[in-house]
């Protein structure tokens, strides 16, 4: 299918994209890697007036450090996220998250920051994102602001962003020499999770000493299984601990029902899956 | 001069020659079609189910940039008649007329009721945009079963009913068999089952498109169909044009299965505007109005009774059928149900036999054929019946089909719905197929792990299959009452240089007919392989054909070839014999040369044909000419047959299901190309596997299809699929000289039930005794967990 008209810019610096969006007005749309926003444009779900190619801005690009952070640009592809170094040693999850989006050839070309800001509930970098206590630096005309992931995600495709504001770069606090596992749920390969489980965990010789648990499509915004970490803190890196602990996956809970899974499904399958997605990590 | 043993080519793993052009794109797909002055055309479709138009505004649209015509059905009401159906089951069929373009109503979501055309495909989308279409929308009819209730909310109106027909087989009456009421009566043990077989859409890569030409003497159309010579018919009856008026052409063609043989609306409503604005238009769907509005497939509800002996013997079968067929009745939409009707009692002797299918209009996209069409529903039940029956006695699955199927040498064997299976070996197959599955070993592990109460539990499936292939005596076609016969045209010619050119009536979309066909003619004509060239595909070039489906390219259209080279290599003998200065008798022909009986002298058939040419000294009243045409109509169907074995593991605790192992043996009698037939074999398995476990078209409450793109309607790809053991034993068809039976259908049909009947294995022993199709995990997971939960 083919998209309404629209202008196009590419802008080369943030302060530039960041104009170009004001000047542009409410319709106007900016331009990630393209994977999820030309879909909707074909399909004429939309039909934005102008839209923005973040390509050209290179300070968007790239992971580095910054102190107890990793700092990633809005525009890093998937595939360069997957094989950073610095991610895989400082925050695992998200690697292994992202190793678990589409395919190669979606991979090369979505980004970061474009899923993160494009808020899909089944999308699979929320959670992670969410279970690492990630904050969100946006951009707008009056300047730079920091959200929290746990703010940053207000609703289904809806996030903190302003229509005139960027998503320039996610902070993730280092979560260096933890245990990972993304443990992901569809029915054909390469498709959108049903329900995922993110879990990043630290232990101290047999016992779990930190843990943190994110939920995929579980709700409209993704979820943080804040009673399955709390059980699993202190307890031992067993099996049955940890299943006792996963029990709590779907508490307070209300997920959407869909011809893949309905709710009463979605909440077993959390639950299940959080059992396998901690177990995985610890002996990872 | 040494004579060079030519290695045969039939039987030969050739690489397709065509795949070169086909997998990188460098050939003619219509899409890729520009022509001088060409406009686009675009397709405003219905968002409802069932509605009256109230009122179409196109006056914007009409204005807008680019812009050269909106059409409306009003405005073609007349001219674009209704779309064929070609097989009226019975004589009081209900057919209500089918409108390429909606006139005052909608019966389905996605049903045509504009077009655009413009200067570019862009301007033509945005006008269908400011065309308004005011809906007064109606109830709508969507389960097949609430359908023919009595006061039912009809599709139709005007028919008072929602039934189009309802066809019968029966036996008692038809002499072939007991009474089948008697025979339940008497049943020491009674199966009862119902089986839902979901909607499926065919899914073809290549979306269909089509571009008119109707500038010239004839009308030229290409189109992405498996059907150009049945195309040109259709068109010329249904719109009242001169049948020498129109050419039809498809060029490569991306796929079909079943679901390009059809006449339609987008072709006939391209046709009509091109010859109205005089200027050539494309039309080339998108992928979410193929999805939608291409027709679909399978959507029957099956209630099966089966009838046996404690000792397993079957006694009787009992089958009543809704099938859907949407809205209105496309091409061959009734007879798809009928089809399978001769495939419920499969490879097994049942002494007593009834068939009912209803046809049921709903609101929905109309169903016509999908590869197997009425085979693979057929096959899935009884398969399913033959598990559930074994449960039912505490046998062996495999033991219970032994007992019932036909033994090898009591073929050939008329069975209880009439058809003459020629040959087969159904014990063959299935020792193999045991042997490359490990069966014993599976069930050994099957066992341990219930024992153990593994959350992984395995499952075994079977499914000892037939289907009839090679569409179709053209005598038994007759008696079905469809509309045409089942014959097959080709055409051998050759060139004075000794190369040969054969025109095919078959029209091949993915089968790799010119890599097959080149291999049968090189070993008859011992020509090499490279010299022949396969012409397909328009109506100019090749006059006269029946097209492809229905496994019936090699089985009729092949034989057709072959037919039309004895015509050829007679003639040469004449020729040859005279070159030789002997009598035709005295001639022997062998890899390509004729050689006088008994000496050295031969002259090879290459080199006759440019004596031909030359034509210098021909036999007096010999044409000059080395060309001929033989038209084949099989006398039988051809029967395949295999056994395929699939072991899944299903996670108790999810409900996924994950297929481990599958090994199929099948016979399809000669092979011509094996690698050809493991192509076959795969995509097959594919698409039956797929119905097990992954696609469906689902509609919501209002009629609106909500699988409508490829990230709900799930196609499996490779990374879902298991790696195939596949096996051949060969038990040549007796009905045709190259004792082929045909492989286009077969992995589907027979796939389906296995991996069904696997998945229901696994879990069994926790009470589970069905599982509707696609068994997702969570259909898995409820069945599991549907009485603890
Ligand atoms: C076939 C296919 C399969 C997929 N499967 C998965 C999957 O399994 N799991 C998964 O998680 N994802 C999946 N995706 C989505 C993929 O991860 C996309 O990359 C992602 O959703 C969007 O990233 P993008 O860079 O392409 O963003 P775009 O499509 O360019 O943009 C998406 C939205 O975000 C906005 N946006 C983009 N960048 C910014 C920014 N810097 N600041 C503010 N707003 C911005 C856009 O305006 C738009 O609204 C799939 C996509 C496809 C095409």
């Amino acid at each position: 299918m083919i998209p309404a008209a629209f202008d196009y810019t590419a802008p080369s610096t943030v302060e530039e994209a960041v104009g170009a969006l004001a000047e542009a007005g409410e319709d106007a749309k900016v331009l990630g890697g393209g994977q999820s926003l030309l879909p909707v444009l074909r399909m004429r779900l939309a039909a934005p007036t102008t839209l923005i190619d973040l390509g050209k801005v290179a300070e968007l690009r790239g992971v580095r450090e910054d102190g107890g952070a990793l700092v990633i640009g809005a525009m890093t592809t998937h595939y360069d996220v997957q094989r950073d170094p610095l991610v895989q040693q400082h925050a695992a999850l998200l690697a292994r998250a992202t190793d678990t989006v589409a395919d190669p050839q979606v991979r090369h070309r979505g980004t970061f920051g474009g899923s993160i800001a494009h808020a899909d509930p089944a999308g699979d970098l929320l959670a992670p994102a969410l279970a690492m206590d990630t904050e969100m630096v946006i951009a707008g005309q009056g300047g730079r602001r920091t959200v929290a992931a746990a703010d940053f995600f207000v609703d289904y495709f809806t996030t903190a962003l302003e229509p005139d504001e960027l998503l320039v770069e996610v902070r993730v606090p280092k979560h260096t020499g933890w245990h990972a596992h993304y443990e992901k749920f569809n029915r054909v390969a390469q498709a959108w999770s049903i329900v995922a489980v993110a879990a990043t965990v630290r232990v101290e010789g047999t016992s779990i000493a930190e843990a943190r648990v994110g939920l995929t499509n579980m709700a409209a915004t993704p979820v943080r299984a804040h009673a399955v970490e709390n059980a699993l803190v202190g307890a031992p890196a067993t099996p049955e601990a940890i299943r006792a602990a996963a029990a709590h996956a779907a508490e307070g809970t209300s997920p959407t029902s869909d011809g893949n899974a309905d709710a009463d499904y979605r909440q077993h399958l959390a639950r299940t899956l959080t059992g396998r997605a901690v177990t995985a990590a610890v002996s990872g | 001069m040494m004579t060079a043993t030519i290695e045969p080519e039939v039987g030969k793993a050739r690489r397709r020659k065509e795949d070169a052009r086909l997998i990188t794109g460098r050939t003619r797909w219509t899409d890729n079609i520009v022509l001088p002055g060409m406009l686009h055309m675009a397709i405003l479709r219905s968002p409802v189910a069932h509605a009256r138009i109230t009122s179409i505004d196109t006056s914007q649209a009409r204005g807008m940039s680019g812009v050269e015509a909106v059409v409306t059905g009003a405005d073609i009401a007349e001219a674009q008649g209704s779309l064929p159906c070609a097989w009226p089951i019975t004589d009081d069929m209900k057919s209500p007329p089918a409108p390429s373009l909606a006139v005052h109503t909608v019966k389905f979501a996605g049903e045509a009721v504009a077009a655009v055309v413009a200067r570019s495909k862009a301007e033509a989308q945005d006008a269908l945009e400011a065309i308004e279409v005011d809906y007064a929308e109606l109830p709508v009819v969507l389960d097949m079963a609430e359908a023919v209730a009595d006061g039912a909310r009809l599709t139709h109106e005007d028919l008072g009913t929602n039934a189009s027909a309802t066809w019968k087989f029966d036996s008692a009456e038809a002499g072939t068999g007991g009474d089948v009421e008697q025979a339940i009566a008497d049943g020491e043990v009674v199966v009862h089952r119902t089986f839902r077989q979901q909607r499926l859409i065919p899914a073809f890569m290549e979306p269909r498109s089509v571009v008119v030409d109707p500038t010239g003497e004839q009308l030229t159309m290409w189109s992405a169909t498996q059907i150009p010579h049945i195309l040109r018919l259709m068109l010329a009856m249904t719109l009242g044009v001169a049948e020498h008026k129109i050419r039809v052409i498809a060029p490569d063609v991306g796929g079909g299965f079943g679901g390009k043989l059809q006449v339609t609306p987008e072709e006939v409503i391209a046709f009509l505007v091109a010859r109205k604005l005089g200027k050539p238009v494309k039309y080339t769907e998108t992928r979410s109005e193929s999805l939608q509005a291409a027709h679909h497939g399978r959507d029957q509800i099956q209630k099966l009774t089966m009838a046996a002996r404690r000792d397993g013997t079957i006694t009787g079968l009992k089958v009543e059928l809704l099938a859907d067929m949407g809205a209105y009745l496309r091409l061959v939409t009734p007879g798809v149900p009928i089809l399978g009707a001769f495939m419920f009692n499969a490879i097994y002797k049942i002494p007593a036999y009834h068939f009912a299918c209803t046809n049921v209009f709903t609101n929905k996209t109309p169903t016509d054929a999908y590869r197997g069409a009425g085979r693979p529903e057929a096959t899935f039940a009884i398969e399913r019946m033959m598990d559930e029956l074994a449960v039912e006695l505490g046998m062996e699955p495999l033991e219970v089909r032994e007992k019932n199927w036909i033994k090898h040498e009591e073929f050939p064997y008329t069975t209880v719905s009439t058809l003459t299976y020629d040959s087969g070996n159904y014990e063959a197959a299935t020792a193999k197929a045991k042997d490359l599955f490990g069966y014993d070993a599976l069930r050994a592990e099957q066992a341990e792990r219930r024992a153990k109460n593994d959350p992984v539990q395995l499952g075994i499936g079977i499914s000892t299959f037939t289907e009839m292939c090679g569409l179709a005596p053209s005598r038994v076609l007759g008696s079905l009452s469809y509309g045409a016969g089942g014959w097959e045209h080709a055409a051998v010619r050759m060139l004075p240089t000794g190369k040969v050119e054969v025109v095919t009536g078959s029209s091949p979309h993915g089968q790799g007919h010119e890599t097959a066909w080149s291999q049968i003619v090189a070993d008859q004509l011992g020509v090499p392989f490279e010299d022949v060239e396969i012409l397909h595909g328009d109506t100019q070039s090749s006059h006269k054909g029946m097209d492809t489906y229905g496994s019936r390219s090699l089985t009729v259209g092949a034989m057709a070839v072959l037919k039309a080279g004895h015509k050829v290599i007679d003639k040469a003998r004449t020729i040859a014999a005279h070159m030789m200065e002997c009598a035709p008798d005295d001639v022997e022909f062998e890899a390509g040369k004729f050689t006088v009986r008994g000496t050295d002298s031969s002259v090879g058939i290459q080199d006759v044909a440019l004596a031909v040419f030359a034509a210098h000294d021909l036999p007096d009243g010999v044409e000059p000419s080395l060309d001929s045409e033989a038209t084949f109509d099989p006398e039988n169907f051809s029967f395949p047959h295999g056994t395929h074995l699939c072991a899944t593991e299903v996670d108790t605790e999810t409900g996924q299901v994950r297929i481990r192992s599958y090994v199929c043996v099948d016979d399809i009698g000669a092979v011509i190309n094996p690698l050809i037939v493991e192509g076959q074999v795969h995509g097959g398995l594919a698409q039956g596997i797929a119905q097990a476990l992954f696609e469906e078209a689902v509609h919501d409450e209002s009629g609106t299809l909500t699988t409508g793109t490829l990230v709900d309607y799930l196609v499996p790809s490779a990374a879902d699929l298991p790696s195939f053991t596949t096996g051949l034993t060969e038990t040549r068809a007796t009905s045709n000289e190259l004792g082929v039976k045909g492989v286009g259908e077969a992995g589907t049909i027979a796939s389906t039930p296995a991996v069904v009947n696997a998945v229901v294995d696994a879990v069994r022993h926790l009470g589970v005794a069905d599982i509707e199709m696609p068994c997702t995990p969570m259909r898995v997971w409820q069945a599991i967990h549907g009485g603890a939960r």
